[in-house]
């Protein structure tokens, strides 16, 4: 997992952009919350890290890769959003001259989960986080914003509820890359934290965009794009369909959750940890629709 | 067959050590219970453990521990020779107990109920129904979930807030049939803020805010009121039954703790 010098394992998806391929597991004490895809990007000027990691021991060894893969100095750590395996690592990178950048809602959610965050990570990952250790966005994007990291221009967007109330992606001009995170699973499951409906219809703006890679929050490094997409649209799309139709038959909740889904069980990782809940949480957005 | 007396010992001191450990492990999960609960809200009064009146159904594992569906069944009608007055729930190791008190007539046509529960730790959830002859009786599950109370905010705070009170009723079908218990069910838009979810910015918990009173009826007669605590979910959202004798309006007024009051009214037809 880590290089020699304690460095994460990275791969070079596109010129300049390097990316650590998580795994498909629940965190706990074994992996300490290490499971997301995280990364950088390297323009002349600045890197930007895209996600920082599960722990501050994760940070870490991802700051150790970038300085093994570059001189150019760490500006910026982009948060996409508030889940503890995409910035538990923020701890490694705070010094001055480094901005935290995050969607205008994430400080607030950080703010909210925080003392639930941090019992849940002494409880199930084994680390001692301290109230530093969340370290919240000093930049906010309110709907888009442009970072040049000198050479290369990156497109940050503030997307509406969707995987979360919180969710960023990032579009590198360069090598039209865009770094979806959680927006995008591959392989395991979705989870839908946010809004079902949202995150459907943020999925069919983000497919109309002409890039050649997507970088998903779970998955492979890399995929191609918009066909990296066609798995997860299917099981939020069924998702739908399946409950608006329990919904029109009067089944309860408790019914769909049973119920909704169960062809999908063989299409996903961690299927039974999250399936269910992801029904729980859609009949509950979705029982206030008119049909 | 026969056994050697060196291997019925063996089997009976394994027997005596299953069956102590199921005592303690009985023992353990009674402890809320026995050690206060029951005197507080029933002091005396003989329970009986049934499932004749009320039946309680409940995941087992819960997946979300702050949205835990809990469904209770009437085993008997509502009659005006006998019905049930009364149903409490009670949720043993959450830290306030009462979840939610539900009271019906006779002409509530059935005393079913049905909603979502915040479920705080590995607990029983029980139900108690009181009928009109005064007699308790109580039904109950485990379920296995942990920090329903303490779960953070999911969405949008501010959202939230702006459609606070926003209610909804739905039928099964559309059209009711007079004269016998019809399906309803009431969806409240509210936080239901616990009291117990801390915001880090502000190092302030964020004050309990949730709705503490509601009171269906149907044509100004009652349906159903209750009094509901922190216990009861984000959206509060209720399945009960109502007997229409014509076309009317079926109304629920509810309240929360902060005194904001909300009602929502809505016509219903055979």
């Amino acid at each position: 997992m880590a290089g020699e010098s304690g460095a994460l394992n990275i791969k070079e998806v596109a010129p300049g952009i390097y990316v650590h391929q998580g795994v498909h597991e629940m965190p706990d004490h074994e992996n300490r919350g290490e499971i997301a895809n995280i990364g950088f990007i390297v323009g002349e000027r600045c890197v930007a890290v895209v996600d920082s990691g599960g722990s501050p021991r994760q940070g870490e060894a991802l700051k150790a890769a970038i300085r093994d893969t570059t001189m150019v100095p760490v500006c910026y750590v982009i948060n996409t959003h508030v889940h503890p395996d995409h910035i538990y690592g923020n701890i490694a990178f705070k010094q001055p001259g480094v901005s935290f950048i995050g969607h205008h809602k994430l400080a607030q959610a950080m703010s909210l989960r925080g003392p639930y965050y941090l019992e849940k990570a002494k409880r199930d990952l084994g680390i001692g986080l301290k109230r530093e250790d969340f370290v919240f966005p000093d930049q906010l994007v309110q709907s888009t914003l442009e970072l040049d990291l000198g050479g290369r221009k990156l497109t940050l967007t503030a997307h509406r509820t969707a995987h979360t109330d919180n969710d960023l992606s990032v579009y590198d001009d360069k090598t039209q890359t865009l770094w979806l995170a959680d927006l995008l699973f591959m392989g395991h499951i979705p989870v839908v934290d946010g809004s079902l409906n949202g995150w459907i219809k943020e999925l069919e703006q983000l497919k109309t965009i002409g890039a050649k890679l997507a970088i998903p929050g779970h998955g492979p490094v890399a995929a191609e794009w918009p066909a990296a997409i066609e798995p997860q649209m299917r099981y939020l799309e069924m998702l739908r369909a399946e409950i608006r139709e329990a919904l029109r038959q009067g089944r309860t909740m408790e019914q769909a959750m049973a119920a909704v889904g169960q062809s999908a069980r063989n299409d996903w990782q961690l299927f039974d940890e999250f399936h269910r809940r992801n029904v729980s949480t859609a009949f509950a957005e979705l029982e206030w629709e008119d049909h | 067959m026969q056994t050697s007396p060196y291997v019925k010992g063996l089997w009976l001191a394994l027997a005596g050590l299953i069956f102590s450990s199921l005592a303690l492990a009985v023992g353990e999960e009674e402890a809320a219970w026995k050690g206060g609960l029951q005197q507080k809200f029933f002091g005396d009064r003989p329970i009986e453990e049934s499932n004749n009146v009320i039946e309680l159904t409940a995941p087992y594992r819960a997946e979300d521990p702050a949205l835990v569906p809990i469904s209770v069944t009437a085993k008997i009608p509502q009659t005006p020779d006998k019905f049930i007055k009364t149903i409490t729930l009670i949720i043993d190791n959450n830290p306030v107990p009462f979840a939610a008190a539900f009271h019906f007539t006779p002409d509530s046509g059935k005393a079913d109920i049905t909603t979502r529960l915040r479920v705080n730790a590995y607990t029983h959830v029980r139900a108690i129904a009181e009928t009109s002859d005064g007699k308790l009786s109580m039904t109950k599950a485990f379920v296995k979930a942990s920090g329903g109370c303490s779960a953070p905010i999911g969405t949008d705070i501010e959202a939230a807030m702006a459609r606070m009170g926003k209610m909804k009723f739905k039928l099964e079908g559309d059209k009711v049939i007079p004269q016998q218990p019809n399906l309803a069910q009431l969806l409240i838009s509210h936080p239901n803020i616990t009291g117990l979810q801390m915001d880090q910015i502000t190092r302030m918990i964020r004050p309990a805010h949730y709705v503490d009173e509601v009171k269906l009826s149907f044509d100004g007669k009652p349906v159903m009121t209750a009094q509901t605590d922190i216990a009861v979910s984000a959206d509060p959202n209720f399945r009960f039954y109502f007997v229409p004798d014509k076309a009317g309006e079926l109304k629920a007024e509810i309240k929360d703790t902060q005194g904001n009051r909300f009602s929502y009214t809505q016509a219903v037809t055979p």
